[in-house]
């Protein structure tokens, strides 16, 4: 069967953009993709792309095809995936099957995402399509609160406390100092993290991933023609996971059971596990959720993500180390944009030109979530194509 | 001021006014909100069932900051109703009790108004004393 | 024979205290309580208005009567503040209460009488035989300009009532006076009532209320003395206390529907507030007189004799005293913020 590799990276500048639109940052991805893995235009055969919410932000649908007549590409086919903010490796797992396949050898996979032209109530609003909008959206709950409830459940179920929670925040800034494309390049301690005003109780500022524009395009390719690229980074593993929207309807509070079984399918595809991973990427959309993550991803036992964070297992000298550039919370959170922008993360990693380079890293796994858990995409890619 | 528009509004009245969710003729299972395929059995038989209008606070938050239409603060709760049932409510009223395991029971307010300006309604959760 | 099956109460939780109003527009809260004999009021919660009120007022009539809503034919929502001027509120409290579609529905104006006239639409429906049960709510939350004498006492609350066969209080009869005499009004579109000052006294309300229940007691053949309990409205605790003495009603007759004294002028629930409490205490045989008062003006006196299954009706659900019992202050900037008086946009 055919292998996929990723052979081309590029991104924006993540953060609160003014100057840039929709349109100007999504070219801007495609064309540094282009030039990193060193090829024309010409040779994309199909272009898919992640993005939540421009209908809500921008007024503008029909994304696919207005991308691929922006960069060039038209008249070949364009493809649109939504899945919240899943919606960048949604993008990148239809690529990944079509060039699996058998369909295409050469696609691009762009993630893009303008959040700041709104006022915030307003991208809070477009921000809770993501999850009920009839039951959840209806009566006031935010994206926020809708971790927030997690959180609470967590700590109560699991004794998780806001300092372990913080430790997250505080990792990631400290990990987002060195990259160049993130949103805030500053170090949070603790107490500033506990201490910034309440979003919903118990998540504050700090332990909130921000509002950002921004937009990554990585370029794949079919075995076939990746054996020309000088550092290809291998698709070793797709999973993807599916459940109800509303919290409300979870048989679990404290668990993403969209997460397992993406997880489980990546297992068994890859041969892997947990012990393989050199590298990790995970959706801190709220710092709960890296916690929550590391528990359902299996690094960890479940209830036991606040004690390995706080012993320091997601640093990059600890056992895992995680969100090695910043992470949601210090590169920020283009919607569309982040799944695609974790995979390049990754691929930096493996081909040892991260900010935060880790010494022999040969297997990274992402994993990134749509709203609080209704679609989660895991994805395994390694330096040697088995 | 919600974006919600009055048709859709309208179809969800019964549930959001009594808390009426549905029973799946086929296996039994209690639901709500009401669905077309249950996702017990994988039936499409319903009965209307009015839910219990009391139950426990599951997990809870406070809401500082709001979407449009929507004044922060205000809390917000998973409850487990009597029969079992766990449905998403504004917490309102004296809060001085709030907390995972409190007793709630359901009152009917005013919930937002849409962006056409139909006032909306619905469940909230009091504390009881 | 037909009359109250099931009646049912709701007063928010906010109160404000006369002697806070008073404070904030430099006057001294002692003697307004002394002229008013009104304490503190009931507030309404920023989410609650007449249609959750009367939500919630029929929820509990519905309990005491433990019938099916679905038999239910006819409802009639009296308010002066009717959250639409067009879309009766009426739709969505029936809605809510799960009553029948095949229904007999409007909304009432008559200024604060409007819940006894939703009484009295109810029972003649039920009488001619056209409604199985009907019901009747009485809901307001009523408004006082900002500094004016009526801010004291302009409340939120609301009654309720099912009407139908095997009562717990028959309807022995009923008498309206109306005339056209214009002691208060509100225009389309205004925020907040005028109103005259001592003409609001003799002409209106003591005249209303006095021919209402004069003829009342006229047509059935009765006097002051056949009634062991009465409650007239009450705009303060001043004028029905003066009322009843005109008739010569003992305190013991009247004091446990006085409910205005805690609670404040809910207007359209004022009068059935009271009636709510009276059911509260009333024992069967007891014959009890209401008459409301709506400015503009007129007066509604109905009579009733309590039953032997008020005992059994009593307890499923809250007395009113309780309702009146469960409450937290609030102060004056808390309450214009409540109430729409400070206005966002």
């Amino acid at each position: 069967m055919t292998d996929v590799a990723v052979v081309g990276v590029g991104q924006t500048k993540f953060g609160e953009l003014w100057e840039r639109s929709l349109r100007q940052l999504g070219t801007e991805a495609f064309n540094a993709a282009l030039t990193d893995a060193g090829i024309d235009r010409n040779a994309i055969q199909a272009l898919y792309v992640g993005n939540m919410a421009a209908g809500y932000m921008s007024s503008q649908e029909h994304l696919a095809a207005l991308f691929a007549d922006h960069c060039g590409l038209a008249p070949k086919p364009a493809v649109r995936c939504e899945a919240a903010c899943a919606s960048g490796s949604l993008a990148l797992r239809q690529a990944w099957l079509s060039i699996k396949a058998g369909v295409y050898d050469v696609v691009a996979v762009l993630g893009a995402e303008k959040m700041t032209d709104v006022t915030s109530s307003a991208a809070i609003t477009g921000l809770m399509a993501a999850g009920d909008a009839e039951w959840e959206g209806a009566i006031g709950l935010t994206f926020a609160g809708l971790y927030a409830l997690m959180a609470r459940a967590h700590m109560h179920a699991f004794g998780t406390t806001r300092e372990q929670m913080a430790l997250v925040s505080v990792n990631n800034h400290k990990n987002g100092v060195k990259n160049p494309y993130a949103q805030f390049k500053k170090e949070i301690s603790v107490e500033d993290v506990l201490n910034a005003g309440m979003i919903a109780e118990p998540l504050g500022l700090l332990d909130c991933s921000p509002l950002t524009d921004g937009a990554a395009c990585v370029i794949l390719a079919s075995d076939r023609v990746a054996k020309r690229f000088e550092r290809p980074a291998w698709i070793l593993g797709s999973g993807q996971g599916s459940a109800s929207l509303s919290l409300a309807e979870r048989a679990s509070l404290v668990e993403m059971p969209s997460t397992k079984a993406a997880a489980a399918d990546v297992w068994k595809q890859t041969g892997w596990s947990n012990k393989n991973v050199d590298v990790l990427e995970v959706h801190d959309c709220f710092s709960i959720n890296e916690i929550v993550a590391l528990e359902d991803l299996g690094f960890c036992a479940k209830g036991d993500g606040g004690k390995f964070v706080e012993r320091g297992a997601i640093k990059l000298s600890g056992e895992i180390p995680t969100n090695t550039a910043g992470g949601l919370k210090a590169i920020g959170h283009p919607v569309g944009a982040s799944g695609v922008r974790q995979v390049i993360d990754i691929c930096r990693q493996l081909r040892g030109d991260a900010p935060n380079q880790l010494s022999g890293v040969k297997r990274g796994l992402c994993l990134n979530v749509g709203g609080v858990g209704g679609t989660a995409i895991v994805t395994a890619l390694g330096v040697e194509r088995q | 001021m919600t974006h919600l528009s009055v048709p859709s509004f309208w179809r969800l009245n019964k549930a959001k006014y009594g808390l009426v969710g549905a029973k799946c003729a086929g296996c039994g299972k209690l639901m709500f909100p009401p669905r077309t395929v249950c996702p017990g059995c994988g039936g499409s038989k319903f009965e209307p069932a009015a839910l219990a209008d009391s139950g426990q606070i599951l997990t809870w938050t406070v809401i500082h900051a709001a979407p449009e239409g929507f004044d922060a603060p205000y809390a917000v709760a998973l409850v487990r109703l009597e029969d079992g049932v766990v449905v998403p409510g504004q917490v309102v009223g004296d809060l001085t009790n709030l907390g995972i395991g409190a007793t709630v029971r359901a009152v009917f307010r005013r919930l937002n108004e849409n962006k056409d300006g139909l006032l909306l309604y619905g469940f909230k959760f009091v504390l009881s004393a | 024979m037909f009359g109250i099956v099931g009646y049912g109460c709701y007063i928010p939780r906010f109160r404000i205290r006369t002697s806070e109003i008073a404070r904030v527009w430099g006057k001294d809260g002692a003697d307004i309580v002394d002229s008013l004999g009104v304490h503190e009021k009931a507030v309404a919660d920023a989410d609650e208005d007449t249609i959750t009120m009367a939500v919630e007022a029929g929820r509990a009539a519905l309990a005491r009567a433990t019938i099916d809503p679905q038999h239910v034919n006819a409802l009639f929502v009296g308010s002066e503040s009717h959250p639409y001027a067009v879309k009766p509120s009426g739709t969505v409290v029936a809605e809510a209460l799960g009553l029948s579609r095949n229904l007999f529905l409007a909304d009432l104006e008559f200024a604060c009488k409007a819940g006894t006239a939703a009484l009295q639409n109810a029972y003649a429906l039920v009488k001619a035989g056209e409604a199985k049960y009907g019901m009747a709510i009485g809901s307001d939350t009523a408004q006082g300009r900002p500094g004016d004498a009526l801010e004291y006492t302009a409340a939120s609350g609301a009654a309720a009532f099912v009407v139908g066969p095997n009562p717990i209080a028959t309807i022995e009869g009923m008498y309206s006076y109306t005339t056209d005499t214009s002691d208060f009004w509100r225009r389309e579109g205004e925020k907040y009532p005028r109103h005259g000052h001592r003409f609001t006294g003799e002409p209106a309300y003591f005249a209303h209320v006095g021919n209402a229940a004069r003829g009342l007691m006229e047509k059935l053949g009765l006097k002051p003395a056949d009634f062991d309990l009465v409650v007239f409205h009450m705009p303060n605790a001043k004028f029905p206390v003066r009322a009843y003495k005109q008739f010569g009603f003992e305190k013991e007759k009247w004091l446990p529907g006085l409910v205005v004294t805690h609670i404040g002028n809910t207007y359209s629930g004022s009068s059935i507030l009271g009636l709510c409490g009276l059911l509260d205490v009333a024992k069967p045989g007891q014959r009890i007189l209401l008459t409301s008062y709506g400015s503009g003006a007129g007066g509604d006196a109905l009579s009733f004799v309590v039953t032997d299954r008020i005992d059994a009706a009593r307890n499923r659900a809250a007395l009113v005293q309780d309702m009146i019992g469960k409450k937290q202050y609030i102060d004056y900037g808390t309450y214009v913020k409540l109430r729409g008086k400070l206005s966002r946009s």
